[in-house]
């Protein structure tokens, strides 16, 4: 187990290595200067000079490159353009924010999709499953960001039930924390509802037809039984691969819900970030994010093992 | 020796082409929900096609006597703050949605094909680099990944295609490269091989006209998620560029207005939600009948 750990976390280095490579590339390709952007327009001809020394820019691209990457290792993603903020010190005070508002949109996700998942394909080709269907099919059509502004002129417009934007600290206030959070982890639910539904409706399909079910069903088992603990604990496990896969998709959507909502996570910072032009926050925000998304995969694999018996890891004979 | 590389399509173990297709054809035919999401899709691309002739007003000019009118009278889903008509603005916002979500899938495609191509084929370093390549461009969030190559780009339809383009580019890569590795050991390019056939010959009269199917699948299901990150680039301000209407772009000036005219925020994703709704229906339809395990 160690052993896998270990290989996989090994094999996270050359992928975060290329993810390095393709963002510092990306952003030197970016016309313009940094000292000036960093200055402003009318700083004087010697304080840019000085500034992009002290930067580093008069140094060879593959050096800047050194100096980067190697200070991120020493845990410094250097400092924004806009108000010398440290890059990782900001990102800190997101990362909770997103992570409440990414787990609460998961919960959404699970609480709709498991038993929409199972009722479809238990009651396969019935009203049910095809209104369970086209659901899922509208939750994948609809812009994520249009359902954010729909909610928001419903709840908070016309009803006035629910804040229409902002976020208080659950420490603060929790009751007014989950108020503000409700809508856009709805949003952020929604989606990935549908997606896992989908693929928990034909992974139970494929579950319900094996023979341990019809032996359970022979047996006399009752119907939620059979479904619940033999079926379902099954068909669950191919729903946590693509939970793994979706969470870039999760991640992309917290850009959208955040700036809807107003909400000071890492996907705001990260449009904040493009639109005041603050390339230091944006290369720190893509890197972790793409961490991010490594880290969870490996631990869906981990899980996995540890539901799957069957499933032996490999390089983790011990 | 080249009498004999050119009787080599005759023994291809393959079912002539013209029967499969019309069974194919046939088959989607028969699932509805997939022709009913065809036609719509084919409604929405006559619709931007025949804009001109079929919008009431035009969708740029603006009437300042007339703005923020409600649906009903003289414009049909009424006007928005600089008096334009909103139903001749989402009849011309289909023309970026359709040209995102066909030119993206496009250009993801032409350059994901020939690098998964190469990958598998020639395999070695080559692979390896151009795999990691991919894991990497995969481990960035879409989204996150389009707005940074917006950041270099600029804003602008044709760069937010690019940008687009640029995230589907490793799907269709990792699908080219399995498919290669799958058909590289079989037997037929074993014979075509010691008949003497050249790579490039083994390439386009084999591996290419092989990986069709599955390209395709992918490609059909990648426009709707093409058509929706238009959408949201647009509505970020960063893809189509005003006044040239696009239904995010639409939405991301209504939402000033949402308590005053709340309609300017009702249609444009009413008339996304649709046409995202229609390609993945027709999408799934293809996928169906091309794909034997769903069957």
């Amino acid at each position: 187990m160690l052993r896998f750990v270990a290989r996989r976390l090994l094999q996270m280095v050359p992928v975060l290595f290329f993810v390095s490579v393709i963002v510092f590339t990306l952003i030197n390709l970016i016309p313009g200067d940094a000292a000036r952007l960093f200055l402003g327009e009318e700083a004087s001809p010697d304080a840019l000079v000085a500034l992009r020394h002290q930067m580093g820019l008069d140094r060879p691209l593959p050096v800047q490159y050194a100096w980067w990457v190697g200070g991120m290792l020493h845990g410094d993603f250097g400092h924004s353009f806009k108000d010398n903020r440290s890059v990782l010190a900001t990102m800190w005070q997101k990362i909770p924010v997103t992570a409440e508002l990414s787990a609460m949109g998961l919960l959404i996700a699970w609480t709709i999709a498991i038993p929409a998942g199972v009722l479809a394909a238990w009651r396969r080709r019935t009203a049910a499953d095809y209104t369970a269907s086209a659901a899922a099919l509208t939750g994948l059509s609809i812009p994520n960001f249009w359902l954010g502004i729909m909610l928001i002129y419903l709840f908070a417009v016309n009803l006035h039930w629910l804040p229409a934007s902002g976020y208080v600290p659950p420490n603060q206030d929790l009751g007014r924390n989950l108020r503000t959070l409700i809508m856009p982890a709805f949003v952020q639910g929604v989606i990935l509802a549908a997606v896992v539904m989908r693929q928990l409706r034909s992974s139970m399909l494929e579950v319900l037809s094996a023979d341990f079910v019809r032996t359970a069903n022979a047996k006399g088992l009752a119907a939620a039984t059979v479904l619940v603990r033999h079926a379902l604990r099954n068909a669950v496990i191919p729903v946590i691969t693509v939970m793994g896969i979706q969470l870039g998709a999760l991640l992309g959507g917290v850009v959208i819900t955040e700036s809807i909502f107003s909400i000071p996570g890492l996907g705001r910072l990260a449009i904040e970030s493009i639109y005041a032009r603050d390339y230091p926050m944006l290369e720190g925000v893509v890197m972790f994010s793409a961490f991010a998304v490594l880290a969870v995969n490996l631990t869906v694999d981990i899980v996995y093992s540890l539901i799957d018996p069957r499933i032996t890891l490999v390089g983790g004979r011990s | 020796m080249s009498a004999v590389a050119g009787a080599l399509p005759a023994v291809r173990p393959r079912a002539p082409a013209k029967r499969g297709l019309r069974h194919l054809a046939g088959r989607f035919a028969r699932n509805r929900l997939a022709l009913a999401g065809l036609l719509v899709t084919a409604l929405v691309i006559v619709i931007a096609g025949g804009a001109l002739w079929i919008a009431p007003y035009s969708p740029i000019k603006t009437d300042f006597t007339a703005y923020l009118q409600p649906p009903g009278g003289r414009h049909l889903l009424g006007t928005d703050e600089l008096g334009r008509d909103v139903f001749s603005r989402i009849i011309f916002g289909s023309r970026a949605s359709l040209e995102a979500g066909l030119i993206s899938v496009g250009l993801g495609i032409s350059a994901g094909v020939p690098l998964g191509l190469a990958a598998g084929f020639y395999g070695g370093r080559l692979d390896d680099v151009l795999m990691r390549l991919t894991d990497a461009m995969l481990s960035i969030p879409n989204l996150i990944l389009a707005l940074t190559v917006v950041a270099v780009l600029g804003p602008g339809l044709g760069k937010a295609m690019i940008a687009i383009a640029v995230g589907l580019m490793p799907v269709f890569m990792r699908i080219m490269r399995a498919q290669v590795l799958s058909e590289r050991g079989r037997e037929y390019i074993q014979a075509a091989r010691a008949l003497g056939a050249a790579d490039r010959r083994i390439i386009w009269r084999h591996l290419l006209p092989n990986s069709v199917a599955p390209i395709v699948v992918q490609g059909s299901l990648n426009v709707a998620g093409a058509i929706l990150a238009e959408a949201t680039l647009s509505f970020l301000g960063l893809g189509t560029q005003p006044p040239t209407p696009s239904w995010g772009s639409m939405l991301n000036a209504a939402q000033q207005y949402l308590t005053q005219a709340p309609w300017l925020s009702i249609w444009p994703g009413i008339a996304i939600a649709v046409t995202v709704f229609a390609v993945n229906v027709a999408g799934d339809g293809i996928r169906e009948i091309w794909d034997p395990r769903t069957r």
